[in-house]
C-alpha cells in the first residue's frame, strides 16, 4: 500500500513541475511582451512622419543623447570614483559620516533636482537677483550660465546618479588587499602612481558597471530633459506619440533607444562577470591613508561639496518653498495625490513581490534551463526606459481594446470602450514589467543565501516543498522580502514617464503633479509633492546605508 | 528477517556520468554502516539517493521491505522516514534549539512534542541549551542538535553526511565513538559517509569502500585492513607501498629480502608477485644483514617514518622507534616481517 502511495506521488510530481515551469515561461513572456512589441515595430510600416523626423529632429535626438551619455559618464566617473577613493581608502575628519551621507542624492529624482536648481539659478531666482542687487546690473549686462540646457542636464543627472558608481567602486576598493597596494609602494611607486597604476585598474570592472547603470538611468530620464527642453530620445518618443499621434513611429524611435540601452546592458553584465576575477582575495581591508592638514581639509571640502550640491542644497530649497505655505500639505488635493501614489506603488510592489517569489522559488525548486532563461528575461526589465515600456504596453492594449470594441459593435451594436488601455491595470502592468527585476534580484539573492541543505533537512523531516516555503523560507527571507517591497514601492513612486503616458484620464500622482506644476513655472507649488517623493525616497537609501554600516562592522 | 535497509544493485547516472555503479548494501536493525572513499567516489550521491534527493537509474532501495526508489518510482524525501544529518548541520537559523529539534514532530500534540524534545536534548546532553539560538552554539553542540533533530521523528534509518568534517580534527574520533554509543543505545540503524578511515573505523560495524562509483569491498574494519579485496582497498586503507617481487618455489624473495609464509599456497619458480608493504611490515633490527639506504625520513614524535631504497630501485616505508635516527643516505639494518603481508597476483587479484 505504501508503495502505491509512493507511485502516486511520483505521478503527480512531473505535472506539478510542468505546471510551475509553464507558469514561469508564460510570466516571462508576458513581461517581455512590451519589449517584443517595440522590437517588432521595426519590421512594421514606416509612416511618412519618418521623413519629417529624419529631416528635422532625429539628428538632434541621437547627438543630444550621445552628448548626455558622454557628459553624465564623465561626471559620474569623476564624482563617484573620487568619493569612493576618499571614503574607502583615506581617513579624514567626517569620513564615517560622508561614507553613508554621499548616498543621499540617490533619494533625489533627477527631474526634481532640475526644477529646484532652475528655481535657484534662473533669471528671477535668488542667485541672479542677488548678483543684480549687489552690482547694480540689469538684464543683459552680464553673462550667467543657462541652467536649462544640455550642460545643465548633464550636471543635474551626474549629481544624482554618481552614487551608482560610488557604491560599486567603493566596494571594489575595499576588496583590494593591502598587500597588493603595499607591493606597489615597495616597488617604488608613489601614492598617486599606485592609485592610477594599481588601484584604479583593479576597480575598472566596478567603474564600468556603475557608469553603465548611471547611463541607463540617463537614457531613461524623461523629466529632466523635457523640463530643460533638450531634444533627446525620450522626449522625442513622447512628442511623437502625444503631439503627432504616431504610436507606431514612437515605438520605432523607442526601438532605436533600446539599441543604446542594449549596448549598456551587455557592458554592465560583462563588467559584473569580470568583477569576480578582479577580486584580489584577502579579507583584510586596505589600511587607510591618513590625511592631515590641508589634505584633510581638501578631502572633507570635496565630499561636502558633492553632498551639498547633490542633496542638501536642493532639499533645503524644497523645504523653504514648502514652508512658505505649510498648510497646503493638509489640503484634500494633496492628500488625494499622496493616496493615489501610495495605492499604486503598494499594488505594484505587492504584484512584483508575489511574481518574484513565484519565479525565484520555481528556479530553486526545479532548476533547469527554462527557469533560468525565464528569470534572465525578466531581470532585463530594469534596463528598459519607462517611456519605451509605456509605448510597448500601449500598442498591444489599444489593439486589444479596438478588436473587442469592433467585434461588439458588429455583433451587438454596443461599444465596450477602453477595457485595458487607460486603466490602472495597464499602469500597474507597466510598473511590473519595469520593476519586477528589482524584486526578483532581491528575492533571488536572499534565497541564494539559504543553503540547499536547509531545504533538504526540512524535507527529510517530513515537509513538502510548499510548506517548506511557508515554514522555512519566508521566515528566513523576511528581510529580503521587505526590502523588495520597499525598493519597488519607492521606484514606482518616483517613476514619471510611464505614469505620464499610461495614467487614466484625470488620475494624478505626486510625480506627475510635480512635473506638471514645474512645467507651468509654479516651482513653489511643485515643491510639496517633490519633497514628499524625496522623503520617501530616503527610505531605501537608509536601508542601503545600514547594510553598508553592517558590512563595515563585519570587516 | 527483512533487513532494515536494502540497497540492491543501485546505479545513479547524471547524463553520461555514472556516479554510482551497481552498488549493494544490506544493513540489519541496529547496524551502523559506512560509505568510505576518496572525494568524487560517489558515496554522497548514494547517500542522497537513499534520502530521496537523487533519482536512481537502476536497482532498488527498500527500507524494512518498503520500496522507496526504483528507476520508475520515487517516494519523495518527506515521505521516507529517513533522517539525515548534514555536513554543514543545516540548522534553521530562525528557530531556537528546541524548535529545531521539534521541527519534524508537528504530528504530535504539544505536550508530547515537548516531552520528546526534552528527552532527545537530554540524550545529546544539551538540556541546558533548549532556548539557545543555533549561532550561539559551538560546532560540536550544533552537530548534536542536528543529530537530535534527525532522530526526533524516530526515523527507520539515519544518514550522516560527513558529520564530523567541519569539526576540529582532535574532536572527530572522540565524537565518532560517542555518537556510535548513542546510536547503539537506541539501536538506530545508520549509514555514515566519510573520507576519513579513522572516523569510519571508530563508528561503523561494516564499511563499504567506494571507488569510482563502485563498491570494491564491504567488510568489518579489521578485514578491510588485513584482507583487502584488491590493490585499491589495500592502498586506501592504512597506506603502504606496492612492490614487485620475484619468488622461488620456497617463497624466498629476490635479493634475500625475506621468506613468504607458505600456508596453503604454492609458488612457481621465478613467479612474479606484488606485495603490499605496510610501514609496520619492515622493522628495525640491529642484527639484520639486510641494510637499506635511507631516501627520506619524517619525524612523527613517537617514531620515524623512513622511506627506504630496495636494491632493485623500488621504495618501501618503514616505521622505526624515534631513538633510531638514521640520516638520509645512510644505511638502516631492517628485517622483513612478512607473516601478514598482502600478496597480489598480477595487478589487482589477491593471491590465495
Amino acid at each position: 500500500m505504501e508503495i502505491a502511495a509512493g507511485a502516486e506521488l511520483t505521478a503527480k510530481k512531473p505535472r506539478r513541475i510542468s505546471l510551475w515551469r509553464g507558469g514561469m515561461l508564460v510570466t516571462s513572456l508576458v513581461i517581455a511582451l512590451p519589449v517584443l512589441v517595440i522590437i517588432g515595430s521595426l519590421f512594421g510600416d514606416y509612416s511618412p512622419a519618418w521623413e519629417h523626423l529624419i529631416e528635422t529632429v532625429l539628428g538632434d535626438y541621437v547627438v543630444n543623447s550621445l552628448l548626455l551619455m558622454l557628459g553624465v559618464g564623465a561626471g559620474t566617473l569623476l564624482l563617484g570614483v573620487s568619493a569612493a577613493w576618499l571614503t574607502a581608502m583615506c581617513d579624514f575628519p567626517g569620513r564615517r559620516f560622508f561614507s553613508w551621507a554621499l548616498l543621499l542624492p540617490m533619494a533625489m529624482p533627477a527631474y526634481i533636482i532640475a526644477y529646484t536648481y532652475t528655481g535657484m539659478l534662473d533669471y528671477a531666482g535668488p542667485v541672479q537677483s542677488l548678483l543684480r542687487d549687489t552690482f547694480g546690473w540689469r538684464y543683459g549686462d552680464y553673462w550667467f550660465p543657462e541652467i536649462r540646457s544640455l550642460g545643465g542636464a548633464v550636471c543635474m543627472l551626474s549629481l544624482v546618479l554618481y552614487p551608482y558608481t560610488y557604491l560599486l567602486v567603493r566596494v571594489a576598493f575595499q576588496e583590494q588587499s593591502t598587500a597588493v597596494l603595499e607591493a606597489s609602494r615597495s616597488l617604488g611607486k608613489t601614492l598617486p602612481a599606485t592609485f592610477f597604476r594599481v588601484a584604479l585598474p583593479l576597480a575598472r570592472p566596478a567603474i564600468a558597471a556603475g557608469v553603465s547603470l548611471a547611463l541607463m538611468e540617463t537614457l531613461a530620464d524623461y523629466g529632466t530633459v523635457s523640463y530643460f527642453g533638450v531634444s533627446a530620445f525620450t522626449t522625442g518618443i513622447f512628442r511623437t506619440w502625444y503631439g503627432l499621434g504616431e504610436l507606431q513611429t514612437a515605438a520605432q524611435l523607442a526601438a532605436f533607444l533600446m539599441l543604446f540601452v542594449f549596448i549598456l546592458f551587455i557592458l554592465e553584465r560583462q563588467s559584473r562577470r569580470r568583477l569576480r576575477f578582479y577580486r584580489t582575495g584577502t579579507r583584510q581591508p586596505p589600511r587607510r591613508i591618513v590625511l592631515r592638514g590641508w589634505r584633510a581639509i581638501t578631502a572633507a571640502g570635496l565630499a561636502s561639496a558633492i553632498l551639498i550640491a547633490g542633496f542638501l542644497l536642493p532639499a533645503s530649497q524644497l523645504t523653504v518653498w514648502v514652508l512658505q505655505d505649510p498648510l497646503r500639505a493638509a489640503e484634500p488635493a494633496f492628500l488625494q495625490l499622496a493616496g493615489n501614489s501610495f495605492l499604486l506603488a503598494a499594488i505594484a510592489a505587492a504584484c512584483c513581490l508575489l511574481l518574484a517569489l513565484f519565479l525565484g522559488y520555481g528556479k530553486r525548486l526545479f532548476p533547469g534551463f527554462a527557469q533560468t532563461t525565464a528569470n534572465g528575461v525578466v531581470s532585463m526589465g530594469y534596463a528598459v526606459p519607462g517611456t519605451v515600456i509605456a509605448v510597448g504596453v500601449l500598442i498591444p492594449f489599444t489593439w486589444f481594446d479596438n478588436v473587442v470594441d469592433g467585434w461588439l459593435r458588429q455583433t451587438m451594436g454596443v461599444s465596450s470602450g477602453l477595457l485595458l488601455s487607460g486603466t490602472l491595470g495597464a499602469l500597474v502592468f507597466a510598473y511590473v514589467v519595469r520593476f519586477l527585476s528589482v524584486s526578483l534580484q532581491t528575492v533571488e539573492s536572499g534565497l541564494a543565501r539559504i543553503r540547499p541543505s536547509i531545504d533538504e533537512s526540512a524535507r527529510s523531516l517530513g515537509y513538502a516543498p510548499l510548506s517548506l516555503l511557508q515554514r522555512i523560507h519566508i521566515p528566513m527571507l523576511r528581510g529580503s522580502l521587505l526590502t523588495a517591497l520597499l525598493l519597488v514601492f519607492v521606484d514606482v513612486l518616483k517613476e514619471l514617464p510611464t505614469t505620464l503616458i499610461l495614467r487614466p484620464f484625470n488620475f494624478n500622482t505626486l510625480a506627475v503633479r510635480a512635473h506638471e506644476l514645474a512645467s507651468d513655472e509654479r516651482l513653489a507649488d511643485a515643491a510639496l509633492p517633490a519633497l514628499a517623493i524625496v522623503l520617501i525616497g530616503l527610505l531605501p537609501v537608509i536601508l542601503l546605508t545600514r547594510n553598508l554600516a553592517s558590512d563595515n562592522a563585519a570587516s | 528477517m527483512t533487513p532494515q535497509l536494502d540497497v540492491n544493485h543501485v546505479s545513479v547516472r547524471f547524463g553520461d556520468v555514472t556516479a554510482v555503479d551497481s552498488a549493494s548494501i544490506t544493513l540489519n536493525k541496529g547496524e551502523i554502516g559506512c560509505l568510505l572513499g576518496p572525494s568524487g567516489c560517489g558515496k554522497t550521491t548514494l547517500l542522497r539517493a537513499i534520502a530521496g534527493f537523487e533519482a536512481i537509474s537502476e536497482g532498488r532501495i527498500s527500507v524494512r521491505g518498503r520500496v522507496l526508489s526504483t528507476p520508475g518510482m520515487q517516494v519523495s524525501p518527506e515521505q521516507r522516514r529517513v533522517g539525515m544529518v548534514f555536513q554543514d548541520f543545516a540548522l534553521f537559523p530562525h528557530l531556537d534549539v528546541s524548535a529545531n529539534v521539534g521541527f519534524g514532530l508537528r504530528h504530535l500534540k504539544r505536550r508530547e512534542r515537548e516531552t520528546r524534545v526534552r528527552r532527545l536534548l537530554t540524550m545529546v546532553s544539551l538540556e541546558d541549551c533548549a532556548g539557545a539560538w543555533p549561532h550561539e552554539l559551538s560546532g560540536g553542540q550544533q552537530q548534536r542538535v542536528a543529530l537530535a533533530r534527525a532522530l526526533a521523528p524516530g526515523p527507520e534509518i539515519l544518514l550522516l553526511d560527513e558529520p564530523f568534517s567541519s569539526l576540529d580534527s582532535e574532536l572527530r574520533t572522540q565524537l565518532a565513538s560517542e555518537v556510535r554509543d548513542l546510536l547503539k543505545a537506541d539501536s538506530v540503524t545508520a549509514i555514515l559517509v566519510t573520507h576519513d578511515q579513522h572516523e569510519a573505523f571508530a563508528m561503523a560495524d561494516q564499511v563499504s569502500l567506494l571507488h569510482n562509483g563502485h563498491i570494491d569491498q564491504t567488510d568489518a574494519p579489521y578485514n578491510l585492513y588485513h584482507r583487502p579485496a584488491n590493490a585499491f582497498v589495500a592502498e586506501f586503507i592504512g597506506g603502504g607501498s606496492l612492490i614487485d617481487v620475484t619468488v622461488n618455489a620456497d617463497g624466498e624473495l629476490n635479493d634475500s629480502l625475506g621468506v613468504l609464509d607458505m600456508e596453503s599456497r604454492s609458488f612457481a619458480p621465478e613467479q612474479r608477485l606484488r606485495l603490499l608493504i605496510r610501514p609496520d611490515d619492515i622493522e628495525y633490527d640491529e642484527s639484520s644483514t639486510i641494510e637499506l639506504r635511507v631516501v627520506d625520513r619524517a619525524f612523527r614524535g613517537a617514531n620515524f617514518l623512513y622511506e627506504l631504497l630496495l636494491p632493485d630501485g623500488q621504495h618501501v616505508p618503514c616505521l622505526a622507534p624515534s631513538h633510531i635516527a638514521a640520516n638520509r643516505g645512510s644505511l638502516l639494518p631492517v628485517r622483513f616481517n612478512l607473516q601478514h603481508v598482502v600478496i597480489f597476483n598480477g595487478e589487482h587479484q589477491v593471491f590465495t
